[in-house]
């Protein structure tokens, strides 16, 4: 193989790498700090490496990889979100019982996963991703064995996951009987060859679609992501609702984008019922939700039916303002969800989980500064300016009307409207006046150091966000 | 560079409250009076200027711009003229009476009810100046939320579904908003090519009949959510009556405003010829939400609910006023904004000063209080005669420029808001009636107006009677600015 080549890849396989380093240090030594530093050394040099990585690209590394300015980019974003649940996890297991060096081996597998996902520009690749991040977070989810929450999760997600799997191959086989290609441009290059739909690809491609819909929590494939939530350690459903979905739903705009499959407009209304459904599904049934978690399983639904909105604008508006909008729309997404995971995670303890609604009464006077990285987090998801969130909506809006997609932007604006609802009741019940013995907090200091950074760029693309926009319109313009 | 300065010093201001309450409790309220009167220093410059506005080639005294997202053609502009002035002008005035009136009414976590009362001032501000449609969306969210947390944390024993209720109404309408300034925002990009959302680049977009109506409408709900106009104002009782004082002050005086400003500003030069159109609709909505409000007004038994509707009467006005859309409508709109804000405010004050005493709102559990409370009582009587205009008095001029404005286009629409001259004796009557004559209820040992509140109200005595007895220094500054949006909108009309 090339040196070039390797190069390109340098982050996959250096991120491989530590994973095999954590595993062998565990079985040396357990040590629980020690595993943890290996993992976050690892994910810092495959950070660094994308920087070299990028003087390559744009090539196509392997049969099954392809590095450009796209993967790189979600690369750098899974990989910092990773970093920032690496951390979140160390406090919130140090203090639990059991052998928790294994935790970071299998966040960094599930990395491993979603660096394949975002990069693979083929069926094999894609396949091999998913999977290896799938397979991570079975474990991930239900880490805590002793408890049945996070099983009963684990479980869930498990046999879910393995049907819609299923699914998805099915799809990607009646896509290769028709087209006989497992290439992402070459099947492209079959379907700009013939005019008119052809049913098995068509009906290929909806399997796909609805095999992605399962890890995308999108309405009707959502039955799995409140108990998941609820179920899994707050840090790892972070990672869930952010990496995991981010990962899965780049790669379905790869898909469409490489594989011209805009050009099947059957496809366009399905997706459109499903964003109808996820916005208006999401919302409602988060309005009564007393558990935080669930709230934001029920949200993040909410939140992929927007992301939809965007993703089907693709077909109007040029697919570099669909690629933009949609990466900020992640981008801030991302640290929204990290940030409020984050915060459950901070206030649990071992014994018990801070899902409950009421355990957040008056949050606000017994821990401020919580309390307000908080609702800036819920103000992020609701969409209120001064956030990263409200210039995602911003975004989402545009394409929307760009591509004359007027029902679609009524559901969003809907959809908002019932979101302010139950953001603002948690945020309510923070600003509680109840008197509630002070509890010490415990020492959380990498946590509080993540959430910090989370929050200040939360705030910093809210208020300017001119150059991240620069970043991202480059990104946008090398995938047309 | 004073623009941008207006907005700073009270977001500032804001932050030096919330963190001064570390030292004492007592200081956060002294921040939020030096800031404020910074503030008003500072507006001496707009007004030493617009004495000298014949000299100048435009109506617009002071303006501020820099880039902020060169991607959308997002820059933050700001810019004054004479409209702008007097309502900022007002804002810094009810700010001191807000702060005045939670003097002692709050009581626990002062730094941050004095942040979020600064924070929603400068949003306020923001609004007013804003000529980048992104910028004015940015503000006028900004305010809402603190407004909402005055609502949610301050407020009284149903604060939590009012602020709910006030934050998604205002929200949904501004989500409809953006949906208009985004689409015309790409409408404009695709006659000229490049994306702004500068008010003066958005002037001239050439917009088909259709396009421009539905845009039309976005910003007119918007607006008229918060303005509040028949049929979208049932947040607003609830949001009054549950806020503090300090809250009442500023949304019924200040924070209404801004959904005026916004018909003024932005739905008619942008879309002249959909809003003539529209015109008698929006014209009947007012005239109906007027009588409709006066008589809602006069059943209720809870004094700031009571309040609360006399605001929407009012409100009534400003619809009627500014659709006339000739210079005596816009001129008494304008006024009539003034002259809602000061007498609003203070009666809103009142019902807080009296809450404070009593502890309560019901007017069926108060009577008899004018022997106890001799001056609070005499105000009380001078701001309920305001309300219902009483030649004199701003509102009696706000009120009497709308209707002539409003009799030129529509005789029928002005005539029946006319009839609101007679419910409003009703429902400002009753009030003095029911609170302070009648049999002496139990209260024995109530005591008057303190020096703090005997300034505050006397200081809005005298505005009120100044507006009414020579309110053409104002109109002489408001002018100027409603002549050129005039202007704006028949450049537009092809």
């Amino acid at each position: 193989m090339d040196m070039n080549l390797l190069i390109a890849i340098a982050p996959i396989v250096t991120i491989a790498g530590a994973a095999i380093a954590v595993m062998l240090s565990i079985a040396v030594r357990r040590n629980f700090a020690l595993a943890f530093a290996i993992a976050a050394a690892g994910i810092i040099l495959s950070l660094v490496s994308l920087g070299i990585a990028g003087q390559e690209s744009p090539v196509r590394a392997t049969l099954l990889i392809q590095v450009d300015a796209y993967s790189l980019f979600y690369m750098a974003l899974s990989l910092s979100a990773g970093l920032a649940v690496l951390g979140l996890c160390y406090d919130y297991f140090k203090e639990r019982e059991g052998e928790n060096e294994e935790l970071p081996l299998l966040l960094l597998t599930a990395l491993l996963g979603a660096l394949v996902l975002v990069s693979s520009s083929h069926f094999a690749g894609f396949f091999i991703g998913l999977e290896i991040l799938s397979i991570s977070l079975f474990v991930l989810i239900g880490y805590p064995l002793n408890q049945s929450k996070p099983l009963e999760g684990a479980i869930k997600y498990l046999v879910l996951s393995g049907v819609s799997s299923a699914f998805l191959l099915m799809g990607m086989a009646l896509v290769y009987a028709q087209c006989g290609e497992l290439y992402f441009s070459a099947i492209g290059g079959y379907m700009t060859s013939r005019d008119e739909i052809n049913a098995m690809v068509l009906s290929g491609i909806i399997l796909i679609v609805a095999g992605l819909g399962f890890k995308l929590s999108l309405v009707p494939f959502h039955l799995w992501t409140p108990d998941v939530y609820e179920g899994a350690p707050a840090p790892v459903a972070a990672f869930i609702a952010t990496v995991s979905k981010g990962a899965v739903f780049v790669l379905l705009l790869r898909y469409f984008i490489n594989t011209d499959s805009y050009d099947y407009t059957p496809l366009l209304s399905v997706l459109s019922v499903i964003a109808v459904l996820s916005i208006l599904g999401g919302n409602l049934l988060a309005l009564l939700q007393n558990n935080v978690k669930r709230l934001l399983a029920y949200s993040s639904i909410a939140h992929m039916g927007y992301l939809l909105v965007a993703f089907i604008a693709g077909d109007k508006v040029s697919p570099a303002l669909a690629v933009e909008s949609i990466s900020f729309y992640l981008l801030a997404y991302f640290i929204t969800t990290i940030g409020a995971f984050g915060v459950v995670s901070i206030l649990s303890t071992p014994q018990t989980e801070a899902d409950e609604l009421s355990f957040y009464r008056g949050l606000f006077w017994r821990r401020p500064w919580l309390a307000a990285v908080f609702t800036l987090m819920l103000l992020s998801l609701a969409g209120i300016p001064l956030t990263a969130g409200f210039i995602g909506k911003f975004y989402i809006f545009t394409s929307a009307a760009d591509g004359r997609l007027w029902g679609l932007l009524f559901t969003v604006i809907a959809g908002s409207g019932l979101g302010l609802y139950y953001y603002l009741r948690i945020i309510v019940a923070m600003s509680m006046n109840v008197e509630v013995a002070v509890v010490k907090p415990g020492r959380y200091g990498i946590s509080t150091v993540t959430i910090a950074v989370l929050t200040m760029l939360l705030v910093w693309f809210g208020v300017y966000p001119g150059l991240l926009i620069n970043v991202i319109q480059a990104v946008a313009y090398a995938m047309e | 560079m004073i623009l941008p300065a207006l907005v700073g010093v009270l977001l500032l201001g804001g932050f030096a409250a919330w963190f001064s309450e570390r030292w004492s409790p007592a200081i956060p309220r002294w921040a939020a009076i030096v800031t404020l009167t910074l503030e008003a220093l500072l507006l001496i410059l707009p007004y030493s200027v617009s004495q000298q506005a014949d000299a100048l080639s435009s109506a617009w005294l002071a303006g501020f711009y820099g880039p902020w997202i060169p991607r959308f053609g997002i820059g933050f502009h700001l810019a004054m003229d004479g409209l702008s002035l007097l309502l900022i002008t007002l804002t810094v005035l009810l700010g001191f009476m807000a702060v005045s009136s939670s003097w002692t009414e709050i009581n626990k976590r002062q730094g941050f009810f004095f942040f979020n009362l600064l924070a929603c001032l400068a949003g306020t501000v923001g609004v007013f100046l804003a000529l980048d449609l992104f910028l004015f969306f940015f503000c006028w969210e900004l305010m809402i939320i603190p407004m909402y947390f005055l609502i949610s944390i301050w407020g009284h024993e149903n604060r939590t579904d009012a602020a709910i209720k006030f934050f998604i109404f205002t929200q949904v309408g501004s989500l409809l908003m953006l949906a208009s300034i985004v689409a015309l925002v790409l409408i404009d990009h695709s006659h000229s090519g490049t994306y702004t959302f500068d008010y003066f680049d958005l002037l001239n977009t050439p917009l088909k009949p259709e396009a421009a109506f539905w845009l039309m409408l976005g910003f007119f709900i918007a607006f008229t959510v918060k303005l509040p106009a028949l049929p979208f104002h049932t947040w607003l009782p609830d949001a009054h009556t549950q806020a503090p004082t300090g809250g009442s002050v500023i949304l019924a005086g200040v924070m209404l405003k801004t959904g005026a400003y916004g018909l003024l500003r932005f739905v008619i030069p942008l879309f002249p010829d959909a809003a003539q159109q529209f015109a008698p609709v929006a014209m009947a909505m007012g005239a109906i939400g007027v009588l409709y409000a006066a008589v809602m007004a006069f059943a209720q038994s809870d004094l700031k609910r009571l309040v609360a509707y006399t605001s929407v009467s009012h409100m009534g006005f400003i619809l009627l006023g500014v659709f006339s859309w000739n210079l005596f409508g816009l001129q008494g709109a304008v006024i009539t904004m003034l002259a809602h804000g000061i007498s609003a405010a203070a009666l809103f004050m009142i019902a807080g000063a009296l809450q404070e005493r009593l502890h309560t709102r019901e007017m069926g559990n108060m009577g008899g209080l004018w022997p106890a409370l001799p001056k609070l009582s005499a105000l009380t009587l001078f701001f309920a005669l305001a309300s219902l205009g009483l030649p004199g008095l701003g509102n009696f001029i706000g009120e009497f420029l709308v209707l002539q404005g409003a009799f030129s286009v529509n005789v029928l629409l002005a005539s029946v808001s006319a009839l609101v001259l007679i419910l409003s004796p009703v429902y400002a009557l009753v009030v003095i009636q029911r609170v302070f004559h009648g049999p002496v209820s139990r209260h024995s040992s109530l005591h008057d107006l303190g020096r703090r509140e005997w300034a505050a109200l006397g200081l809005l005595v005298l505005t009120a009677a100044w507006l009414g007895l020579s309110p053409q220094a104002v109109l002489n500054i408001s002018a100027p600015a409603l002549k050129q949006e005039m202007q704006n909108s028949m450049v537009t009309e092809r």
